[in-house]
């Protein structure tokens, strides 16, 4: 089978077919070139069928009288059963690939991949996390964990044949074993705004030596290893992650969610209860709305816009909040009116 | 088959053109060959508003950077290029200008059940469009017209105005498809059965059907998504436990039907187009009104194969898999017995024929690769891909419009009483033909390259593609110029058509050209089967028939 | 709407029908088709409306006991259904040719359907002083409403009847009221829609142009009607009782 596929590999460069870099595109271009082929020979008959047909019956008159007789049974039957046969097989081969496509092997690489505007982001679990290159050992298989921070974009590697939609608010998941060492192209497959055409990163497949050098050096050079998103729970909302973040991370200790707990001691730093969309005087005097982009540059540079009246105590948590948990605090945060504040961490 | 008394050879003096010349009598016309031709007029505007924006687009292309605007233009473009050819020309230019000339004639009806809703159908639509160009034009929209959530909730361009133009289109299309319904029902002339009915009016039944149960549910989404977009509370929103994959269900459940409602009439005209020209009812009729209804009903359960990719489970990727191969069975059944009609036929190749047979070659291009795009495994390559653009373009105009050529150029002398050179019918067709295939042969290549949809630059490696699709772009629309002269040439010096100038026997022949108001000053009884090309001409049964209608007495089916 | 007997004088029909049965076959034909066309529209709010109460059935479950008033949606459907009753004895008084009485049964019906509205209405001003509101303005404390709920033995004898769990409530609520008042709204428009209509109906009837043989145009508004009622009659369960 596979010298089979390998002999008519040329069918690919007839069809200005991206090139075959992973285990599923053998399979896909295979499928493929049945069904052009067929296509093709099927038209071809068709064609020739009308030009004979038209060169035999041409018009002699007017008002020609024509013969009128009604198709057999047995032609009926095969209109209909040969296409549906043959679609048919078509699509039982393509949805075994497909099935195949979505079932990664047990010992797959995970690699969380986040999309946003107008950017891919990587992390390796222990690992480093990357903008937009992302690089794979090759022969090894490779799962994607893929979501995306804001609205839909969709994980295209042409050369890999996959495609995945990142959905926010949730994970989906794509596989892929590269077989070839090089560069290949990621596109942004789900029109997402203004750049969406420049919304691309690039695969890197290196040989495995090189490759487990690299995480090696790459791991003793980052702070931030973990990557969790709330992977536990795919229904939970980015608030109820955040919820959950406030508390691992210690946000708490210094900002109170709940204003009816009195019997704590006076917040170091300002309630979150009702910051959103308030309006902060800073310790210059001058005034801001917390917003959403005001609430992660707190996260990651807070000396920059201290609110008046609050001690310069806040770290930064540049490096220790990645941007989607940046993002589900800033999503908690939204969530916390004055009067009813919402309880979401109950799950 | 019966004629009427009174259809005059040549020119008539009275006809549904010249009875009633003032502005007042077009605008508030009931006439429903009058509405046709107001539709006509609009969808014309609607078609080259849509193809300035589709020119636009390809000379951007030519470079893969920056061309002749900036990256938020781009995107307002396409934007604008898709949804007026979706929702102002495609969804309402078969059903508003051919179902409306075409249907009563057909049957044997003076007009349609609802005349005065016909004509608030085209009210209608004009409003919406009015809304929606408008919309377009101030401020709005980058969403792609398929607006998905949550970009089309989140973004800075005005969706809300546009999203009311398209619901305003969708009550147009929804009324017409009542109005067309109860007509082939109620309306049929003495001696009409369904079996007999032709295969146009049988298409019009069926995309009927799919516009009055389909388009609701997009006027729905329309009004979630605007009520998201313009007020904040909606059903997308993931930060609030929404769901951005139902808005694409809901979405596409309207959508993939709509398609039908594209494409179901045009198969109707190259059904009675081919059979005109070969002087045979089509081969197996029951077949092909079957295979009608049958694209009609399978249509609506087809919907997730757009969604392949989106995160939808596989176990649903596989039933919507197996349920669109079905539809394409459906196709295929027509292909065959359209291309066996012509057996022991007497062809005759003219303009109308060309353009049929030119819808048999996309039809088999773009259903096959639809078919191909339904093996999910090849999906997963191709979504969201040039390939997609090119399927779809293949069957929405080079089928559609060609399906569209067709009628204009069938029915043009029944239309106008005029007759256009059939020699410049043919090269301005050939202009047509091959521009779109310089078009969009190189865009299914771009799409096995990778290049992905909406992309207002792309890689260099994609240029050479491109600037071939732009120039195909080119010709294509210098062919459809060439169509627009020929046929006003027509109408101003063309030489007198006759009431039947192919010589066919398709009942709308039976009037004048063009038709008197009434279309008929009597009902006619329809008899023989639509196309009997098998009996012998007029003359002698004319004399059998004046005695059947005299016995019978004029009463309409119900 | 139908132009079937418009304008027309005695006994008279569109010129293009037989006669004035034909012409009545045709109009309630059509009648009907438009009918389907509106069932599907609040079709897919169903659907999106258990979806997600598939997906959050303690949150929903919850909320619709504790937040919507049962007795409110009861009277509602109560008043509705009176509603079609009084529509029907229209149409009856329209093939007896009393034009009067159709006019009186028109502005019994219209009377009904004001007052489902203005139930509506308190129940809709209730919700928005709770800050039960849709999407971005759901601004409701849950945790209080929870608390009461546990407070009332009666209340939680039904809460665990029904096997919902408290501890699983919150999400997705933003997601119950922005259908709760996308579904009771777009209803409530097609009443409104409905009031206008059988208005303009009452109008005419008034004028004694239903004194003759002329029931076709009662009777495609009191279909539409028993359509508002019948979508209400789905409605009101899938909200309140489930």
């Amino acid at each position: 089978m596979n010298e089979l596929i390998e002999s008519l590999s040329w069918m690919n460069d007839l069809l200005f077919m991206a090139e075959s870099t992973s285990t599923l595109a053998p399979k896909i271009d295979f499928l493929h070139w049945q069904v052009f082929t067929i296509t093709m020979l099927a038209f071809f008959g068709i064609a020739a069928v009308v030009i004979g047909l038209y060169i035999r019956y041409r018009r002699k008159e007017d008002h020609q009288v024509t013969e009128i007789f009604h198709p057999p049974l047995w032609m009926e039957a095969a209109f209909i059963a040969v296409p549906f046969i043959t679609f048919m097989a078509w699509f039982t081969m393509g949805f075994h690939d497909f099935v195949w496509s979505r079932t990664p092997p047990k010992d797959s690489l995970d690699v969380y991949v986040m999309g946003k505007k107008w950017m891919w982001k990587y992390s390796y679990p222990d690992g480093p996390n990357m903008v937009d290159t992302l690089r794979v050992p090759v022969g090894r298989p490779v799962r994607l964990l893929i979501t995306s921070r804001d609205v839909i974009h969709s994980f295209f590697a042409p050369t890999m044949r996959i495609k995945q939609d990142a959905l926010p608010g949730r994970y989906t998941e794509s596989w892929f074993e590269a077989t070839k060492t090089g560069t290949y192209p990621i596109f942004c497959a789900e029109y997402c705004g203004l750049n969406h055409s420049t919304m691309i990163g690039s695969i890197v497949v290196m040989p495995t030596r090189e490759y487990d050098a690299w995480m090696d050096d790459a791991k003793r050079n980052t702070y931030a290893s973990r990557v969790d998103l709330g992977m536990t729970d795919q229904q939970a909302t980015m608030a109820t992650q955040g919820a959950r973040l406030a508390l691992e991370k210690g946000c708490a200790r210094c900002h109170s969610v709940d204003e009816s707990n009195a019997s704590l001691p006076p917040t170091l730093g300002p309630s979150w209860v009702g910051l959103y969309r308030s309006e902060r005087t800073l310790a210059d005097g001058s005034k801001v709305i917390a917003d959403e982009a005001y609430l992660t540059r707190s996260m990651m540079d807070p000396m920059v816009e201290l609110v008046q009246g609050f001690p310069p105590l806040m770290p930064s948590y540049q490096g220790i909040l990645q941007s989607g948990e940046a993002a589900a605090l800033t999503e908690y945060i939204k969530t916390l009116k004055k009067d009813s504040p919402t309880k979401l961490g109950a799950r | 088959m019966s004629t009427t008394h009174t259809v005059e050879d040549g020119f008539p003096e009275k006809h549904f053109l010249n009875q009633g010349t003032t502005f007042k009598s077009w605008a508030t016309t009931i006439d429903h060959k009058r509405i046709a031709l107001m539709y006509l007029v609009t969808v014309l505007f609607t078609f080259f508003l849509g193809g300035v924006f589709a020119l636009l687009l390809r000379i951007e292309l030519l470079t893969p950077g920056p061309g002749i605007m900036d990256a938020q233009s781009y995107n307002r473009v396409f934007s604008l290029h898709g949804i007026i050819m979706v929702f102002l020309f495609m969804i309402p230019a078969l059903p508003g200008v051919f179902g409306n000339f075409m249907l009563p004639l057909m049957i044997g009806a003076k007009d349609v059940a609802f005349p005065k809703l016909n004509l608030a159908t085209y009210y209608i639509y004009v409003t919406g469009a009015a809304f929606a160009i408008w919309g377009l034009w101030n401020g709005g929209v980058d969403t792609g017209w398929t607006f998905y959530a949550p970009y089309s909730t989140t973004t800075v361009t005005k969706v809300v105005p546009v999203l009311i133009g398209a619901f305003i289109v969708g009550m147009s299309s929804i009324l017409t498809g009542v109005n067309f319904m109860t007509t082939v029902h109620t309306l049929r002339a003495p001696g009409l059965t369904w079996g007999k009915l032709p295969l146009f009016v049988w298409a019009i039944y069926g995309t009927a059907a799919v516009q009055v149960l389909a388009t609701p549910v997009i006027g729905l989404v329309t009004l979630l998504v605007a009520a998201e977009a313009g007020f904040g509370f909606g059903l997308f929103d993931p930060a609030r436990g929404g769901d951005p994959l139902l808005m694409q269900h809901l979405f596409w459940f309207y959508s993939h039907p709509a398609v039908y409602i594209m494409i179901l009439p045009a198969m109707g005209v190259v059904s009675e187009v081919i059979a005109t020209f070969s002087r045979r009812q089509v081969f197996g009729y029951k077949m092909l009104a079957g295979s009608t209804l049958g694209i009609s009903l399978v249509g609506f359960f087809v919907w997730g194969h757009h969604l392949f990719v989106s995160g939808q489970s596989t176990f649903n990727a596989g039933v919507f898999g197996v349920l669109t191969m079905l539809v394409g069975v459906f196709t295929a059944i027509k292909v065959f017995n359209w291309v066996l009609t012509l057996y022991k036929g007497a062809i005759d190749f003219k303009t109308p024929f060309f353009y049929a047979m030119g819808f048999l070659y996309f039809i088999i291009f773009g259903g096959m690769t639809g078919i191909a795009l339904a093996v999910v495994s090849l999906d997963i390559h191709w979504h969201d891909t040039y390939f997609v653009i090119a399927h779809f373009h293949f069957v929405m105009v080079g089928s559609v419009v060609m399906g569209f050529l067709a009628a204009l150029h069938y029915w043009f002398p029944k239309m106008f009483g005029k007759m256009y050179s059939d020699r410049w019918g043919l090269a301005a067709g050939l202009f047509v033909f091959i521009g779109f295939n310089v078009t969009f042969v190189p865009q299914f290549l771009l799409g096995n390259m990778g290049m992905p949809r909406r992309y207002y630059q792309y890689p260099e490696v994609f240029r050479t593609l491109n600037v071939v699709s732009t120039a195909g772009a080119g010709l294509l629309g210098f062919g459809f110029f060439t169509i627009l002269i020929l046929l006003v040439v027509a109408l101003v010096k063309g030489k007198v058509a006759g009431p039947n100038p192919w010589f066919s026997k398709g009942y709308e022949w039976n009037t004048s050209s063009p038709p008197d108001m009434h279309n008929f000053h009597e009902v006619p009884v329809l008899v023989d089967a639509p196309h009997a090309y098998e009996k012998v001409p007029e003359g002698t049964l004319k004399a059998e028939e004046e005695a059947k209608t005299e016995a019978e007495g004029a009463h309409h089916h119900v | 709407m139908s132009d079937a007997s418009a304008g027309t004088g005695f006994l008279e029909h569109a010129p293009h029908f037989n006669n004035a049965a034909h012409e009545k076959r045709a109009a309630q034909m059509g009648m009907w088709l438009f009918l389907v066309n509106e069932v599907l529209l609040f079709a897919g709010l169903f659907t999106a409306f258990f979806m997600y109460r598939f997906l959050y059935t303690d949150t929903f479950r919850f909320l619709a006991f504790a937040e919507l008033d049962w007795v409110m949606g009861t009277v509602n459907t109560g008043v509705l259904l009176a509603s079609s009753f009084t529509v029907v004895l229209a149409v009856q008084a329209a093939r007896a040719h009393k034009s009067k009485l159709v006019g009186i049964w028109l502005l019994a019906t219209i009377a009904f359907a004001g007052a489902f509205l203005v139930i509506k209405y308190f129940e809709y001003s209730h919700k928005i002083h709770e800050g039960l509101l849709p999407g971005q303005y759901f601004s409701y404390d849950l945790s209080e409403s929870i608390a009461k709920v546990k407070a009332d033995p009666e209340k939680m004898l039904h809460i665990n009847d029904a096997n919902i769990n408290l501890d699983q409530v919150g999400n997705g609520a933003p997601m119950f009221f922005t259908l709760y008042f996308f579904i009771t709204g777009l209803h409530g428009i097609h009443v409104l829609i409905g009031m206008f209509l059988l208005g303009w109906m009452a109008w005419r009837a008034f004028k004694g142009e239903f004194a003759r043989k002329n029931d076709t145009p009662i009777e495609l508004s009191g279909m539409y009607w028993h359509l508002v009622d019948l979508i209400w009659i789905y409605v009101y369960p899938m909200l309140y009782l489930l």
